[in-house]
């Protein structure tokens, strides 16, 4: 194990700072957990030293929206495995969502996922607490203590929050502390008994769907919410042609709205549900053709604040069960980056500055963390990527432990070949795994 | 059974998972298939030696009587052995999986799983993870497909061909399997179909369908060669998609003054059981244009068809095992 004592030097790459407008060839070097040097050529001598000529040398990536599973359901996945898991695809922090078993509704419970991910030394662990207690819509979750130990916003994702009087009361609060309010929109007593999204295929397959309205709706109303309340409301995994409008909208208005995006919601539609393989099966559903193409020009017009994996470990046990009873949910931690790289770089949606702008500061911003960039003295949290590398995709290979990934032998482009955190080269795609 | 003897067509599936993946040609092989087990019926040793030895699982996850007691009655025929497996529970998220299941029947040597299941799907989960043929007897709203082989058997029985004929398929559309097969038998033997109910029992996208669509059957009835009247089915309606069963049955249901506006050889057909006086009226079930138990009749030729082309189609896979 390297320790953070030791010096790095990387060298000879293509430096993508986005958040600092950097974007040029030259050595990184690294020491005491800090950036000390950036750009030209390096002289000093160090422990370690990774030449990363014809490679991208980038801040370490964020993702705003995964599932660690613990406490609960330790078999899908533990922090441990999980935080693993980001590090392999690139991720130095992510943020957890709150729909444990018990929730995270309660500071003590917040504590404790940061405590086992410190305990893990793998990627950072940040979390977003419930805004209600248990998840259940109903009272307030506190709100107050749980960012008082650190909570970096809250949501009850998984489930939206139905009761329109209880969502203004939870923003109108969230606001004191003026912290983030997450959703996962999804009106129930539109769409609560779908398993996919709402169309032809629903309807040869004898499926029942989900409405995008289901979605725009409890997004649309919210946004009206965050007009009297002012509070920072951010969009999960947005998914349709008509969210996007909206989203739109209420940042033309200059609302504190942001949201984020999914790999799925931008590579996959409903046609791939007609063989009820479950590995296609998540919530929001994947939805058309129409709607990727809204999400990519959202993301052009530089409308989407974040690139998200909703990473949704599960049992192959539970998702070999009927489409109709099997858990919502796909597993892409991994093997996020080749898969934004396909959807937005190589289609010309997106150059690597904006893909790497999504994935650091940007989200960094969102929940007003002090990473994402990486600046001299920042805190060295950087990533080693080959763009050009090609390999197959290859689920027994993930550090994580489900493999519920459709994915699975899909050729990918672009591949993390370091992962470094506060200085300290935590994952080297060279080196077998310990 | 004449085609099956035609060298330039040979049926290969040995899962019959629903209609819409099947051509025209297959769909008549089984009917034509049928049609020579038909006589059956009528002999004095109703048993042909086709499934001798081999072992027919009833998987039936939800209630049924009539197409589970036509299958365990195909297969006997047939000579078949027969188990029996009923389980009531619609959700098996914990516990013994439908996979687990099927899997532990797969170990006492089965060879045909016939399976009705809440969830649409669950025949073809079935047929990717065990070895036997698999036979759909209804997958939660997706497909009823020997139904759908009886309707048009029916139909082709009566009429001698579907080819141009206009036929009305009334009620729940979105919750019935029996639509969906019907639909995609009927109109690949050249049927034209009309779906007629409220808007609220239409799935999304039904005009994607290869269907036409009415909301008013008084408005359609007089062009129908044969109407199809789905059974309202209480358990699988949520919430409340029409006000009342007497605003429904003025609308849709078919009575003895709405078959005057029929022609007077349309063919009144019913997926069975009957709501009777809900969606069809006693003298109209049991009326002259009924062929409501004939379908029923049929069924059963039908399903003896199923299970033997499937079998024969397993036994040819075997041989090329080897």
């Amino acid at each position: 194990m390297h320790t953070s004592g030791n010096k790095i030097l990387i060298r000879n790459g293509r430096i993508l700072d986005p958040g600092n407008g950097v974007d040029r060839v030259g050595d990184l070097m690294i020491s005491d957990g800090k950036i000390v040097k950036l750009g030209g050529t390096i002289a000093t001598e160090c422990e370690i030293t990774i030449d990363a000529t014809g490679k991208l040398v980038a801040p370490g990536l964020i993702d705003l929206h995964v599932h660690f599973r613990e406490p609960g359901d330790e078999e899908e996945e533990t922090i441990a495995s999980g935080s693993a898991a980001a590090l392999a695809g690139g991720f130095t922090s992510v943020v957890c969502m709150p729909n444990t078993k018990p929730a995270i509704d309660e500071a003590t419970r917040v504590e404790y996922i940061h405590r086992m991910g410190r305990q893990a030394r793998k990627s950072f662990i940040y979390t977003m607490g419930a805004m209600t207690k248990n998840r259940e819509g109903k009272e307030l979750a506190e709100m107050g203590l749980m960012t008082a130990a650190g909570a970096v916003g809250f949501t009850d994702d998984g489930e939206g929050v139905q009761d329109t009087a209880v969502m203004l009361r939870a923003l109108k609060y969230a606001s004191m502390f003026d912290t983030l309010i997450a959703q996962h929109c999804q009106d129930n007593s539109l769409v609560g008994k779908g398993v996919m999204n709402s169309g032809y295929n629903s309807t040869v397959l004898g499926l029942p769907g989900m409405d995008p309205l289901g979605e725009e709706l409890m997004l649309w109303r919210d946004v009206q919410l965050v007009k009297k309340s002012r509070t920072r409301y951010h969009a999960q995994h947005i998914s349709t042609v008509g969210a996007v409008k909206i989203i739109s909208e209420a940042k033309a208005e200059g609302l504190p709205v942001t949201c984020e995006v999914t790999p799925h919601h931008l590579l996959l539609t409903d046609n791939s549900c007609a063989d009820y393989d479950t590995n296609f099966k998540v919530n929001p559903p994947v939805r058309t053709s129409k709607d990727i193409q809204a999400l990519k020009q959202a993301i052009k017009d530089g409308l989407v604040d974040a690139l998200a994996t909703d990473h949704a470990p599960h049992l192959k046990s539970e998702k070999e069960l009927e489409f109709l009873t099997a858990p919502f949910g796909i597993a892409s931690l991994e093997c996020a980056l080749p898969l934004y790289v396909k959807a937005l770089v190589e289609p010309g949606v997106i150059g690597w500055p904006e893909l790497i702008g999504l994935l650091t500061y940007k989200p960094a911003r969102v929940i007003r963390i002090h990473k994402g960039t990486i600046a001299e003295g920042d805190r060295a949290d950087v990533v080693v990527i080959d763009p050009n590398k090609e390999y197959v995709i290859d689920v027994t290979k993930f550090v994580s432990k489900s493999h519920n990934c459709p994915y699975d032998g899909w050729l990918a482009k672009g591949k993390v070949e370091k992962t470094i955190i506060a200085g300290e080269l935590r994952y080297n795609s060279d080196e077998p795994r310990s | 059974m004449a085609r099956l003897h035609d060298e330039t067509f040979r049926w290969w599936r040995k899962h019959l998972l629903g209609l819409r993946d099947l051509s025209r040609q297959e769909i008549e092989t089984i009917l034509d298939t049928a049609e020579g087990f038909e006589e059956f019926s009528t002999r004095s040793v109703k048993k042909a030696p086709a499934l001798r030895g081999k072992v027919v699982v009833n998987m039936f996850f939800e209630d049924s009587t009539r197409t589970r007691n036509s299958f365990t009655l195909a297969a006997n025929r047939l000579s078949a052995d027969v188990i029996e497996f009923t389980k009531t529970s619609s959700s098996v998220s914990k516990g013994e999986t439908l996979i687990d299941t099927a899997r532990n029947l797969e170990a006492m040597g089965i060879d045909i799983v016939v399976i009705r299941h809440n969830a649409g799907g669950a025949p073809k989960l079935l047929s990717r993870n065990i070895n036997a043929c698999i036979v759909n007897a209804g997958d939660g709203f997706n497909e009823h497909p020997t139904q759908a082989l009886l309707d048009t058997y029916t139909i082709r029985q009566v009429k001698g061909s579907l080819e141009g004929l206009k036929v009305g398929i009334v009620g729940d559309i979105t919750h019935s399997r029996v639509a969906r097969s019907n639909i995609w038998a009927m109109t690949k033997l050249g049927a034209e179909v009309t779906l007629i109910g409220p808007p609220t029992l239409m799935p999304a996208k039904v005009n994607e369908l290869p269907v036409k669509v009415s909301y008013s059957l008084d408005s359609v009835i007089e062009n129908l060669d044969v109407i199809n009247m789905l059974r309202i089915q209480f358990e699988r309606l949520g919430g409340n998609p029409f006000p009342s069963i007497r605003e429904y049955s003025h609308f849709f249901g078919l009575t003895v003054e709405r078959m005057r506006k029929a022609r007077p050889d349309m063919l009144v057909m019913h997926p069975g059981p009957i709501n009777r006086g809900l969606e069809i009226e006693s003298e109209v079930a049991d009326g002259p244009n009924s062929v409501i138990l004939r379908q029923v009749a049929n069924g059963l030729a039908v399903r003896m068809a199923v299970l033997f082309l499937v079998n024969q189609a397993a036994m040819e896979e075997q041989k090329y095992r080897v």
